[in-house]
């Protein structure tokens, strides 16, 4: 009976535990590095919150998260990266001045571009960085994924088409080498409005508001899921037409969710960069913005605690495989995506239904979307 | 731009078309006609470019005397090696996923992880080359001015042998009746009769058959390394996108569409940002077109 009331707890209070484990025991139980790493996985744990909102209970999977992390990511890094030219300007001008251009990030200089770009402008002002970062990926989601529901692209068209905004995306930024850092990304900066990035105190600081915008996230996403537009979105993943013939407009609802993860990835792509310290087109490509689906289906695709945890058990297993066995890291998670999808298609959070005892239709989880699905061809 | 510059030009079109429709082709019976988004199609078509790696050096270790048709012998190699993996594929994984296209793509794509880091770690960590067969050494002296390599022609005449192929296998056979059959329903070709089972792997299988010919024909091109596949699989899946996923025509008309936008359009911009075009062309015209330019018309 305890035992009964321990699983009852697990899933009722699924974030209160989340939280206390990522604000308080991680935190207090790591040194800085640690951390940092720790601080890492959470903000890609953004996307992963995201994923399972638009694919486990919008069915539509989403292969280009990395798209928003990255807008997010790059927008914050803009910021960084101006503040940083304006101080090393007023410190050391000679350089600068050599260079031509002052006020002027370095490696614009290293490019032989002479001018700041006129759509970098508005990123000197902290509040203008801040509501783009908020503002911005949504809204392009929220187009972009309108325009095609409306059009009825179907699911797998639609993920083609998020692949290649990303394959799109890390292909401009690697090009325009002179205005976004190419392959290197933007990197070095110090300060985010006068606070030191570096120290451990700003890190730490960092790593507590970061925890606590995922826990937000996830209790958004909780609220989203619970109320009535949660259900209808529901609806949509297991029996799209009839919804629509009920009245309601599907594109707007998926187009609706889909810029609500779009905002969390964006929100993570900033949180990111101002704790790693950079902004790299190798976050925004193909495989990472995969991988973050992974991390969604590890932890369950159903559950937005679970992809939390997902990510951190990933994110983890990532580092460890690298720093002990490198050739290894490969077919690990290259076997956990198959294992995953043959076996445990509800990820980890099913296999806590599945071991938690005297369970009844009533706790059961909701099925996986495509089993439900009745076979279109 | 004069008339050798404008012949020049559509060749190298040509040739990205060719190579573009080798790969396409594939993904066109994997994904078009059975539904399964198969990620790892780009590791196929590694796999095949290092059969016939393998083959050139068998055969120079071996018979140096038959050297010059070693080429030759590399490709129906690679079409066999990949074929039969594609037939072990479907069977032991694939066959589970079927109701699950979402579910296909992530599978797969674990499938591509694993097998770049056995390319890596069994094969080569760096890229590979293969000899060029003497015969195919060298350029077609068209006019004065304009000249083609001889290695892009024969691409394009495999490219035209290989279409040719398929399109007789799928729409003048039994065996093509029944795959068509068996893609378009799967319950109801089964109750008339046919084995499913074994339509369903053998088509799987003649899909990564043909990803084997297009990796073993761009070793010609380019040299292979562990990740090549992944370098190509955006292309590949957008092309049979573009051109309507059940259609085959499409594939290639879509192919060569790809192929001459990015070389005219790598006369006007770099390579990369032509490609960003293209991608950001290709995703415009499935807002007006969101099955394909050549979708045949089914009630859905």
């Amino acid at each position: 009976m305890a035992n009964r009331d321990l699983w009852g707890l697990l899933s009722r209070y699924g974030v209160v535990l989340l939280a206390i484990l990522i604000l308080l025991v991680l935190p207090l139980s790591l040194g800085i590095f640690r951390l940092g790493l720790l601080a890492k996985y959470l903000s890609l744990a953004f996307c992963a919150v995201g994923i399972v909102l638009i694919w486990g209970y919008g069915g539509i999977l989403s292969l280009g998260q990395g798209v928003f992390f990255g807008l997010g990511s790059y927008m914050m890094a803009m910021f960084l990266k101006l503040e940083r030219a304006a101080e090393a300007d007023s410190s050391t001008s000679a350089l600068s001045t050599f260079f031509g251009q002052a006020g002027l990030p370095d490696f614009m200089s290293w490019n032989s571009v002479e001018a700041l770009p006129w759509w970098w402008e508005p990123f000197h002002h902290v509040w203008f960085t801040i509501t783009a970062i908020l503002i911005l990926p949504p809204l392009l989601a929220f187009i972009l994924a309108y325009v095609n529901f409306r059009r009825r692209v179907g699911e797998v068209y639609f993920s083609i088409i998020t692949l290649s905004l990303s394959a799109i995306m890390a292909i401009v930024i690697v090009g325009q080498q002179g205005y976004t850092g190419g392959i290197n990304g933007i990197t070095d900066f110090k300060t985010f409005m006068g606070i030191d990035l570096d120290q451990d105190n700003a890190k730490i600081v960092m790593y507590y508001i970061t925890a606590g915008l995922l826990i937000a996230c996830v209790l958004v996403g909780q609220f989203i899921l619970r109320s009535r537009l949660g259900k209808v979105l529901v609806a949509i993943r297991d029996r799209e037409d009839r919804v629509r013939f009920s009245g309601y407009d599907p594109a707007l609802f998926k187009a609706f969710i889909f810029a609500v993860a779009a905002l969390f990835s964006s929100i993570g792509g900033a949180m990111f960069t101002m704790q790693i310290g950079l902004a790299s087109p190798s976050l925004v490509g193909i495989v990472p913005s995969i991988e973050m689906v992974i991390y969604a289906a590890v932890g369950g695709r159903l559950s937005l605690v679970g992809a939390v945890y997902g990510s951190l058990l990933v994110g983890y297993g990532k580092t460890f495989f690298s720093e002990n066995f490198v050739q290894y890291w490969l077919y690990m998670i290259g076997a956990l995506f198959i294992v995953i999808v043959m076996f445990l298609p509800g990820g980890l959070a099913s296999l806590m239904e599945k071991l938690r005892p005297g369970k009844s239709a009533k706790n059961a989880q909701a099925p996986i979307a495509n089993e439900l699905k009745p076979e279109t061809r | 731009m004069n008339f050798d510059m404008l012949a020049m030009q559509a060749f190298t079109g040509l040739s990205v078309f060719t190579i573009l429709m080798l790969m396409a082709l594939g993904l066109a019976i994997v994904f078009g006609l059975m539904g399964v988004i198969n990620m790892a199609h780009g590791e196929l078509m590694a796999m095949g470019a290092y059969t016939t790696y393998g083959t050139a050096v068998l055969f120079e270790t071996y018979f140096p005397r038959f050297m010059d048709a070693y080429f030759v012998v590399g490709i129906v190699f690679a079409f066999c090696i990949t074929f039969v993996f594609g037939f072990l594929l479907e069977r032991g994984l694939i066959q589970f996923l079927y109701k699950r296209p979402l579910d296909t793509m992530l599978a797969t794509w674990g499938l591509s992880l694993i097998l770049q880091q056995i390319y890596r770690q069994f094969i080569n960590a760096k890229e590979v080359e293969v000899p060029t067969v003497s015969w195919l050494q060298g350029t077609w002296q068209a006019t004065e001015t304009v000249s083609f390599p001889l290695s892009r022609i024969f691409i394009i005449g495999l490219a035209v042998v290989t279409g040719a192929a398929v399109y007789m296998l799928l729409y003048k056979t039994r065996w093509g009746l029944r795959i068509r059959a068996v893609t378009q329903n799967r319950s109801i070709s089964g109750a008339v009769g046919i084995n499913t089972t074994k339509v369903d792997a053998f088509t799987f299988a003649l899909g990564c058959g043909l990803a084997g010919i297009a990796g073993s024909s761009f070793t010609m091109l380019a040299s292979t390394g562990p990740v090549t596949g992944q370098a190509y699989i955006v292309d590949t899946f957008i092309v049979v996108v573009f051109g309507g996923v059940e259609s085959l025509l499409g594939t290639i008309a879509s192919a060569f569409i790809m192929g001459q936008m990015q070389s005219w359009f790598e006369y006007f911009m770099s390579g990369s940002m032509a490609r960003a075009s293209i991608l950001l062309l290709v995703i415009v015209v499935l807002y007006f077109r969101p099955n394909g330019l050549f979708a045949t018309k089914v009630r859905r």
